[in-house]
């Protein structure tokens, strides 16, 4: 295996309706950004990829018009995966690994304020059976919580103790669309959303994007001085049947955690891309990650959701963490699909 | 055994509200106002009309602002004879790339007052646009183009290097 790691990450900061700038006009300063800051120059990036959804921009092939931020003439190596730019990352890392590229580019982008995300989100669903119902995204998580409420003995002060530190650690974010300071007994008093949720169970709707940059052996140690190491990373899924998996449990997140090796040594930081509260109980316990483990310091996808960029933003920011030399082992995690079902696990070192 | 099923009908219809961006608003302004602004990449010095707010080639935001006229040349064109819902006019007719004068890369547009057989790549055409009371933020502010009657060009292959 070659060592490859993040080497530079850049973000866009997270806002409710980005109003002004189309998708090219956002991504091109973050682009730009995770570029420079990787000093490779742009002609010498041997792979580059994206993550993103058309049924988001409600336009067709908008990843290929989102290429215009990058500029691919001459002509680049290129791919897109419809899904969180994290995926876009597992295949950056596997283009590295076949030796075909030394360097890559993954970005992501989305503005989920364009359509009504939740509906846009019910068709992922199965579209013979689920989908015509319309369950929303909403509601199949809170079906997710009560399912993990009632299998745990967790209780939803649990769920709002999650939300309180998400708010509070957000303040320190600058990218962060929500924080602030609010106790649990001010979550609890507020009423459902759906039930057991409660507002600050969900995340918010964000427009985004956010840009890594990956690189190879001697490319990366001239590109950082401290390069965040992927060690390991692994991808697992479930069935797509709601009703097939237990929602109370993550056991792909297990089984992806387990193959890139979390628990081969002390874990510093974790960034769990876990949109509702439940989830993040949900993804330490597949995790094993323990009370030392500092949990979404960034405010995790609670405080700032661009959806097909948040995942990304997860191992951006673990990435961060080391790169800035905070930590020296991080856990990163991404999530695609209703419910938790496909999860990403990455694990990334400092040098010792 | 139970008859097949052989359909269902599953209605969906999702609504968004799109973000034209900074650069296609100056653009879609200027229509409207009955101009013609475009965009220069700071690189390759290429004139971008309409704008998108970056080079495509190069990566980089344009920013420096071009007016041009409408006046241009025909590069490519085709005859539609197929009806359109989309369009206001009758097959056949003829639809074009139309380089305009300064701009770097031709965009579509439709050629009238002009015999659709006589239409040709190299030649001068000229905006027609709607009335100054109908015009809007939109294409439809250009009506079409026509004939200048000046002589033919000799027309740069498009994306030639």
């Amino acid at each position: 295996m070659r060592d490859v790691a993040v080497v530079s990450f850049a973000q866009s900061k997270s806002v409710r309706r980005e109003t002004d700038m189309n998708e090219v006009e956002m991504l091109m300063p973050v682009v730009h950004d995770a570029v420079a800051r990787s000093g490779i120059p742009k002609g010498q990036i041997g792979f580059t990829v994206s993550g993103s959804s058309d049924y988001l921009a409600g336009g067709p092939f908008s990843f290929v018009s989102a290429l215009d931020a990058v500029g691919a003439w001459p002509p680049i190596v290129e791919s897109h995966v419809e899904m969180d730019g994290a995926f876009a990352l597992y295949e950056a890392w596997v283009k590295i690994q076949t030796g075909e590229a030394d360097s890559a580019l993954v970005y992501a982008f989305g503005k989920s304020s364009l359509g009504d995300v939740a509906e846009i989100l019910t068709l992922q669903l199965d579209p013979y059976i689920t989908a015509p119902l319309w369950p929303d995204a909403v509601s199949l998580a809170a079906l997710q919580a009560r399912a993990f409420l009632d299998a745990s003995g967790k209780s939803e002060r649990d769920l709002a103790a999650v939300a309180a530190r998400s708010r509070r650690d957000a303040k320190k974010n600058p990218n962060a669309q929500l924080a602030g300071d609010w106790t649990v007994e001010k979550i609890l008093a507020e009423p459902y959303l759906v039930a057991p949720l409660r507002k600050h169970d969900c995340p918010p709707i964000s427009d985004g994007a956010a840009a890594i940059v990956l690189a190879a052996g001697d490319v990366a140690r001239r590109a950082c001085r401290k390069p965040a190491w992927i060690r390991g990373i692994d991808h697992r899924i479930e069935p797509h049947g709601l009703g097939l998996r237990d929602l109370a449990r993550s056991r792909s997140t297990a089984e992806a955690g387990e193959r890139a090796g979390v628990g081969k040594g002390a874990v510093d930081v974790a960034e769990l891309h876990a949109p509702f509260t439940h989830q993040e109980l949900i993804l330490r316990d597949a995790l094993r990650l323990d009370d030392k483990v500092a949990v979404n310091p960034s405010g995790g996808a609670l405080a700032a959701n661009p959806v097909m960029v948040a995942g990304l933003v997860r191992i951006g920011e673990a990435a961060s963490r080391i790169m800035e030399g905070d930590a020296r082992r991080a856990v990163a995690h991404a999530t695609s699909g209703p419910c938790l079902q496909q999860n990403l696990v990455c694990v990334l070192e400092g040098d010792r | 055994m139970a008859k097949v099923v052989k359909s269902i009908e599953t209605p969906l219809s999702l609504e968004y509200t799109h973000t034209a961006g900074r650069a296609p608003t100056r653009f879609l302004r200027g229509i409207a106002a009955g101009r013609i602004l475009g965009q220069r990449c700071p690189e390759c010095r290429k004139v971008y009309v309409p704008p998108r707010g970056s080079c495509p080639r190069c990566g980089v935001a344009t920013e420096e602002e071009v007016e041009v006229t409408g006046k241009g040349t025909v590069t490519t064109f085709c005859i539609v004879r197929i009806p359109s819902d989309a369009l206001s006019v009758d097959p056949p007719f003829t639809c074009a790339h139309v380089l305009l004068d300064g701009a770097d890369i031709p965009f579509f547009a439709l050629i009238q007052e002009c015999p659709f057989d006589q239409v040709r790549m190299g030649m001068r055409v000229e905006a027609v646009w709607a009335p100054p009371a109908e015009r809007r933020p939109t294409f439809e502010s250009i009506r079409y183009f026509r004939p200048t009657g000046e002589p033919d060009v000799v027309v740069k292959a498009e994306g030639r290097e």
